[in-house]
């Protein structure tokens, strides 16, 4: 690992002055970044540790709940707060990682994770994420882990993360400050998709920073599942995942939310089929013609072809958990 | 995890690290450049000691408790706390498997959490407690989960067992040892090469069943 400095600022605004310089890259969990740093992918020149800011906190607001972006990936998936309002968000946490890196792992962090692609970490094969220009290593080679939605010429990555499927399908909110205040933007616009610019994972800007996600009251908890499949039954990344929550009376849909993770570069919500299952009642033939929906437009590549039944499969799976078919 | 430190630990440490090698390095050149540098820097200029001293520099102090013992330590900000607590403090029993957070081998406790050494910037625990697999036993009395590994075998080449025996304390610690899949699943981020597997859960169940204190 290239040797660089290191700072741990006590204030947000010191923060903030830092991270503006070229080189300069937060660290708060480090599960991700200290990997990346050792294979090289990464090499800042200054790391700025944040973790003495004062933003761990989970509390219930007026409107939702309110989580710290240094909150613990382990702290939040066993808050109460976060069982009993949205279990969809501890569901999802728990399914990813293993303890001990949820136990380092924390929100804003999980949100900024690079992407797992085995030629963005493989610094001797071409990437247009690592190196813009050099070209796409996973288009033409082993790409079983890749996207089959939103992808471009430049880059067919997938982003890893668990919690992050769970937060875009409860309409969560990213709290982001920047040295002239704070702004809010959906969950859904945080991350963006790799067009031309694969090495840009998401709209933070450089001066930026994470400083908590809000996720509004719903009626939900009831009725939320998060459903994973990978090639173990634990500790690995998705092939295919699918966050799914319903808000169900008398056995009819009044609304619906689905997100799913392992096939594009940011979490794919499932607006299309949302609508659909919307008035329908609860029955695997509704999920299955709403899994059918959500599949439309999504692209294979040699070896993912596998994702275009699995992805359907999993929606199907997870609402009927979600509903308490199963 | 909780930070203990206070703000002003945090801020002295601020500008305890700010001198950099490259501001060292730079103003040692320039000195040397107007020659008004004293006689001993431009024989330790022309003699590469510049590096040397530089290196110095660009260690940071670090305040770390290791299985109760206090030390005072100044390391490189890449040194991570598998590293320090292998090479610097001769802590052997975390293994350093794939030093890539992916086997659990290097699992250890800070403040009483377990985390994976490997990933951990020894430089971000400062203030903390570790526990690692030495700190289990005490004198010369096994740790009852070290007892249940050896009565339950649960291991064979032994290289990912401290490892596992800090996560298998955690794991009960935690509440998460209630049932077989609970414990596999809470296990997880420990491999086993071996395939130890049955007799490790086997081991944990009892300990957890045992109700002594871990």
């Amino acid at each position: 690992m290239k040797q660089f400095q290191y700072i741990r600022p006590s204030t947000q605004q010191s923060v903030l002055e830092a991270i503006n310089k070229p080189g300069t890259k937060i660290i708060a969990g480090g599960t991700n970044l200290v990997d990346l740093m050792k294979r090289g992918v990464t090499a800042p020149d200054k790391l700025v540790d944040i973790n003495h800011l004062p933003l761990k906190s989970i509390a219930s607001t007026k409107t939702g709940l309110h989580i710290g972006a240094l909150a613990l990936n382990s702290v939040v998936s066993e808050n109460s707060l976060v069982i009993e309002k949205q279990p969809l968000l501890s569901m999802a946490l728990k399914a990813g990682a293993s303890p001990q890196l949820r136990n380092m792992a924390t929100v804003g962090g999980n949100m900024m994770q690079r992407t797992r692609c085995t030629y963005f970490y493989d610094i001797t094969m071409p990437c247009n994420k690592r190196e813009p220009g050099s070209g796409c290593g996973a288009m033409e080679g082993y790409n079983r882990m890749h996207a089959i939605f939103g992808a471009s010429q430049q880059c067919i990555a997938v982003h890893p993360s668990d919690m992050c499927v769970g937060l875009a399908a409860l309409d969560a909110v990213v709290v982001i400050a920047g040295r002239r205040g704070e702004r809010r933007i959906p969950f859904t616009e945080f991350h963006r998709l790799p067009e031309d610019h694969p090495e840009m994972d998401n709209h933070l800007a450089k001066d930026e920073l994470i400083i908590a996600v809000e996720i509004p009251d719903n009626n939900f908890a009831k009725n939320s599942y998060y459903l994973k499949v990978r090639d173990r039954q634990s500790y690995a990344f998705a092939l295919v995942s699918v966050a799914a929550a319903l808000d169900i009376s008398n056995g009819v849909i009044k609304q619906a939310r689905l997100a799913m993770g392992g096939v594009a570069h940011k979490p794919w919500r499932l607006l299309d089929a949302e609508k659909a299952l919307i008035g329908k009642t609860v029955s695997e033939e509704s999920f299955k013609q709403a899994a059918l929906i959500a599949m439309q437009g999504a692209k294979a590549y040699e070896y993912n072809s596998f994702k275009l039944k699995l992805a359907p499969a999993t929606i199907t799976e997870a609402l009927k958990h979600a509903s308490g078919l199963v | 995890m909780a930070s203990k430190n206070s703000s002003n630990e945090s801020e002295k440490d601020v500008k305890i690290l700010d001198g950099t090698r490259r501001d060292f390095l730079k103003q040692s050149t320039l000195l040397t450049a107007i020659a008004l540098t004293p006689a001993p820097l431009v024989r330790a200029a022309e003699n590469g000691w510049d590096e040397k001293i530089a290196a110095v520099y660009e260690k940071v102090p670090l305040n770390i408790e290791v299985n109760g013992v206090k030390h005072q330590l100044s390391v490189e900000p890449r040194a991570t706390l598998l590293d320090l607590l292998r090479e610097q403090l001769d802590l052997t029993g975390t293994k350093k498997g794939c030093d890539h957070g992916q086997c659990g081998a290097c699992t250890v406790h800070v403040d009483g959490h377990r985390i994976n050494s490997c990933l951990t910037l020894g430089v971000m625990v400062s203030g903390k407690k570790i526990t690692t697999i030495e700190g289990l036993a005490k004198g010369d009395q096994l740790h009852p989960m070290q007892e249940a590994f050896l009565k339950h075998d649960g291991f064979q080449c032994g290289y990912c067992t401290p490892g596992q025996i800090m996560s298998a304390v955690a794991c009960i610690r935690e509440g998460h040892a209630n049932s077989e899949t609970e414990i596999r699943e809470y296990m997880s981020g420990n491999i086993c090469r071996c395939g130890a597997y049955p007799n490790i859960v086997n081991a944990i169940q009892e300990v957890k069943d045992g109700g002594q204190t871990v």
